[in-house]
């Protein structure tokens, strides 16, 4: 089965919310803090312009609380008397005219009487500083388990290193947008998201208005990484407010520059290490300090920092870890949702901390890891027992077989001696990542899938998860056709429109296939019996049935619905972060070899090799698509993307100068699949999404490490920095 | 600051003589997607980065974000919308896109190569597609289909 949009995408004719027609609409935009932090001193409305011909928006038309509703409620739909970063929305404008509400948006000066702004989260803030509590911590979250000082104390060898990660911006290609109008009451929202719920929840609350008053509609969405989980709610309630005001439809569409300057990104993070081995190799303790930027307001800082500490000690077996962490606020734009959701940052300080301690100890990066892999009846950090039947062992044989290891090694040897400029290396990470929300999240979600069997005997899946680029759309039409026996082509999956699909969670957290997907088979299975059927009824008797039925019933819907339910044995206590943190993860082993240009201090890779244990592989172009898409993206992490900062805000806001990977830059991404299947998943699949951001960053920066000697402990590896960290360094 | 003056431009767009009535200062781009509905062409990056605008102007690739319409005053355009769907396949099958906003500029960059053979002579399909960003397929679903497509017209 192909990709069900893909002709559509391909030919040009998918519908994105700038294609949309949307007659008689006005173009909002945005008027934004030029400053980081400060109480606004007063707003100029520049000669010159028309302002009687322009619809403007301020604090004071937000019906409800001036409040994003997310996880804590300190962000302002639009800033009032103070601003925390910069690009803050503080006004909107709306015209007909695009080019002339551009050129009015430039017309209005916002004069701020300015405060010290907090730019470091790795330091403590001054007092001057001071915005939240008495140091301007958002969160602290932490993990213990057996005794780390003693054990430290103990041990035969103890390793510390410091590991940093730079922001990343998420660059889907289409830019956020967001049309609005107000039909019959109703507030109605159409765009590009991940999370119509969500956006449904914001309006809700700033615009005083019950669910029945709001409606939300994704649509078609050009990518999203996470960068459209948060933010979309921030854009509709922004198009809302100008629709109300104007008593007409409104279109907000960003360009790059805006896009890249006022929404979210990946969280800065620091990363301290302090590990103890026995004498043979064996990880007897792991101290961690994790301390991620989370930017001016809380947003989804708390849950990025727990998945980031729970993913901080790695696929390794130790008695005695502990795991700090703490989110600081800042006046830098709030970081938000990028895929991989914290666990990037700290296994990039694990797995390149792993190959500085082998080489401490003397022992192959290899065997260390292999010595300490987490076996089945042995326990996570957070003393979650792993007895998935995986082969953790094997996933990492089959890396180092694939980059053919210690036959490059000795290639390597050679031609780093004979070549007079390039320098070639090769380096491993072993990672997990937790699939679906952390903890209790999915039980709080109660997520809920319907399924309808309409007149003419097809199906009808309705859930609220987006299609973005991953397969949606693919995935669930093929896990309703498989469980009901009939062909796709029977299969129709209904528009993320709140007015119709239940609320089936946040299309995030490589949840949906395996998650979400495991409902769609629980609903197939209950329309059977609501159409009379038993449970293995397959192929034209169920379609015949569902007929039947309406025969019988005529004006009467036959529907079905199943909403989550934990799986038997899963324990998790959020106050003292023990038990069971994910239902299940997905194991890997990433190999980087990587050639390094001591005339221009580029790094390229060359090859790489991505092996995973991900259950079942529901479609494999698409899961193949998913890993090379995203070890890709990681690429340009680890080596070309780096956020320059001013004032808090991002100062190369253009794809001229923030710099991602074209097809030239990147080898073939090699996909090797084990499939160890997962009794909860869909067909048994885990999560795919989020793991193959994780590991090519540590398997990149221990590659250069290997080829040239350098401490490559921050990213990016620019070539600024590599220059820097091979002054000094021996080549 | 008010409103500007249409001026009057012809051309060919897509094997059809047409007249349209456009702002002196437009771009090509917002005149396909805004005046002419001809919503395939994408706006990625604004400034000539992304490659998701690429048309063909009098046959060769130009970034439609980087033109202004009067410059085409009398030249041949061809956009996306110009594309046989049934030349696709091979892209289809290889995973060549996934959320589809760098996609028709791909297609169009694809379809050039394709009609170009000989620069497979003397450039690789990665260098020959290096101007046209994608942040979702990591590229190889790309390459690989292109290798196949038959989008030669
Ligand atoms: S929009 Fe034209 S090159 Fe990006
Ligand atoms: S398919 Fe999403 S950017 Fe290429």
């Amino acid at each position: 089965m192909r990709r069900l949009e893909g002709i559509s995408k391909l030919s040009g004719r998918e519908r994105y919310v700038d294609d949309l027609p949307c007659d008689g609409a006005l173009w909002g935009m945005t008027v934004r803090s030029p400053s980081p932090r400060g109480r606004i001193r007063s707003i100029e409305f520049g000669p010159g312009v028309e302002w009687s011909q322009f619809v403007v928006v301020d604090h004071r038309d937000i019906p409800g609380p001036n409040e994003v509703f997310l996880i804590e409620r300190d962000q302002p739909v639009l800033a009032s008397d103070y601003v925390r970063h910069m690009h803050e929305p503080i006004l909107l404008i709306a015209h007909e005219d695009r080019a002339m509400c551009r050129a009015a948006v430039k017309q209005i000066r916002i004069i701020i009487d300015e405060q010290p702004a907090a730019l470091d989260y790795r330091v403590l803030p001054a007092s001057d500083q001071v915005q939240r509590g008495q140091d301007n911590v958002l969160k602290t979250l932490k993990i213990e388990k057996g005794d780390v000082e003693h054990a430290l104390a103990e041990a035969a060898h103890v390793v510390e290193g410091v590991y940093e990660t730079g922001a990343q911006e998420h660059i889907y290609i289409e830019n956020q947008g967001m049309l609005a109008w107000v039909e019959q009451g109703v507030v109605v929202t159409q765009g590009s998201m991940q999370c119509p719920y969500y956006v449904v929840n914001a309006l809700k609350h700033a615009l005083a208005r019950d669910e029945s008053q709001v409606r939300v509609i994704q649509a078609p969405t050009g990518g999203g990484f996470g960068g459209k989980e948060d933010y979309p709610s921030h854009l509709a309630l922004h198009a809302a407010l100008l629709a109300l005001k104007a008593n007409r439809p409104v279109k907000m569409i960003y360009d790059r520059s805006e896009d890249m300057a006022a929404t979210t990104k990946r969280h800065p993070a620091q990363v301290r290490h302090r590990t103890g081995f026995d004498a043979s190799g064996k990880l007897v303790a792991q101290a961690i300090d994790v301390v991620m930027d989370g930017g001016a307001y809380v947003t989804l800082s708390p849950v990025v920092l727990s998945r980031g500490i729970i993913h901080a000690a790695g696929p390794y077996a130790c008695d005695n870890v502990r795991i700090a962490g703490r989110a600081m606020l800042t006046n830098a734009v709030p970081f938000g949702a990028f895929r991989g959701f914290g666990a990037p940052q700290t296994l990039f300080a694990l797995e390149r901390h792993m190959d500085v301690c082998a080489e401490t100890l003397g022992i192959d990066p290899i065997d260390l890891r292999r010595m300490n892999l987490i076996r089945d009846g042995q326990e996570t950090a957070t003393g979650q027992v792993i007895n998935d039947g995986a082969d953790r062992e094997r996933v990492l044989d089959l890396a180092t077989k694939h980059i053919e290891l210690p036959e490059r090694r000795e290639q390597h040897a050679t031609f780093n001696i004979t070549h007079p400029f390039l320098r070639r290396g090769i380096g491993l990470a072993m990672f997990f990542h937790g699939a679906g929300f952390t903890g209790s999240g999915e039980v709080a979600l109660q997520s809920r899938v319907r399924v309808a069997g309409l007149k003419d005997g097809r199906i009808e899946v309705l859930a609220s998860s987006t299609e973005m680029g991953q397969g949606t759309l693919t995935v669930f039409t093929k896990i309703a056709a498989e469980r009901l026996g009939i062909d796709p082509s029977q299969v129709l999956i209904a528009t993320p429109d709140t007015a119709r699909v239940p609320n089936s969670g946040p299309t995030v957290a490589s949840r949906t296939s395996m998650v979400v997907g495991r409902l769609v088979e629980r609903a197939c299975d209950a329309l059977l019996e609501q159409a009379g059927l038993s449970r293995d009824a397959r192929g034209e008797r169920v379609q015949q049935a569902i007929r039947a039925w309406h025969v019988a019933h005529p004006n009467a819907q036959l529907s079905s619905e199943a909403t989550y339910e934990r799986p038997p044995g899963v324990q998790w206590d959020d106050n003292t972060y023990r038990g069971d943190a994910y239902g299940t993860y997905a194991w890997a082993a990433y190999a980087a070899e990587v050639e390094v240009d001591l005339r221009t201090f580029t790094a390229r890779v060359i090859d790489f090799v991505a092996v995973q244990d991900v259950g079942k592989v529901l479609h494999e172009t698409l899961a193949r698509g998913q890993i090379q898409g995203g070890v890709v993206q990681a690429i340009g992490w680890a080596l070309l993307e780096e956020c320059v900062w001013e004032r808090g805000g991002m100062k190369n806001c253009q794809l001229t100068n923030y710099i991602i990977p074209t097809s030239d830059d990147v080898p073939p991404i090699r996909v090797y699949w084990m499939q160890t299947p997962y009794a909860h998943g869909a067909q048994g699949a885990k999560g795919i999404g989020e793991l193959p951001m994780d590991g090519p960053g540590p398997a990149i920066a221990n590659a250069i490490a290997n080829a040239i000697g350098v401490e490559a402990n921050v990213l990016p590896l620019t070539p600024e920095r590599l220059m820097q960290m091979m002054d000094g360094a021996h080549v | 600051m008010s409103k500007t003056e249409l001026i009057s431009v012809s051309l060919t767009l897509n094997g059809e003589h047409r007249s349209i009535e456009i702002a002196p200062q437009e771009r090509l781009l917002d005149t396909l997607r805004y005046r002419l509905g001809l919503t395939g062409s994408k706006e990625g990056c604004g400034e000539g980065e992304c490659g998701a605008c690429t048309v063909y102007i009098d046959g060769l690739p130009a970034n439609a974000c980087l033109v202004l319409t009067v410059q085409v005053r009398g030249r041949a355009l061809e956009t996306i919308e110009s594309v046989q769907v049934d030349d696709l396949g091979s892209m289809h099958v290889s995973g060549a896109t996934q959320c589809g906003a760098c996609t028709p500029g791909v297609v169009m960059t694809a379809c050039w190569i394709k009609r170009h053979p000989e620069l497979a002579k003397t450039h690789t399909l990665r260098e020959l597609m290096a101007g046209n960003l994608c942040r979702c397929t990591g590229y190889d679903g790309i390459i690989e289909g292109i290798a196949g497509t038959d989008c030669a017209s």
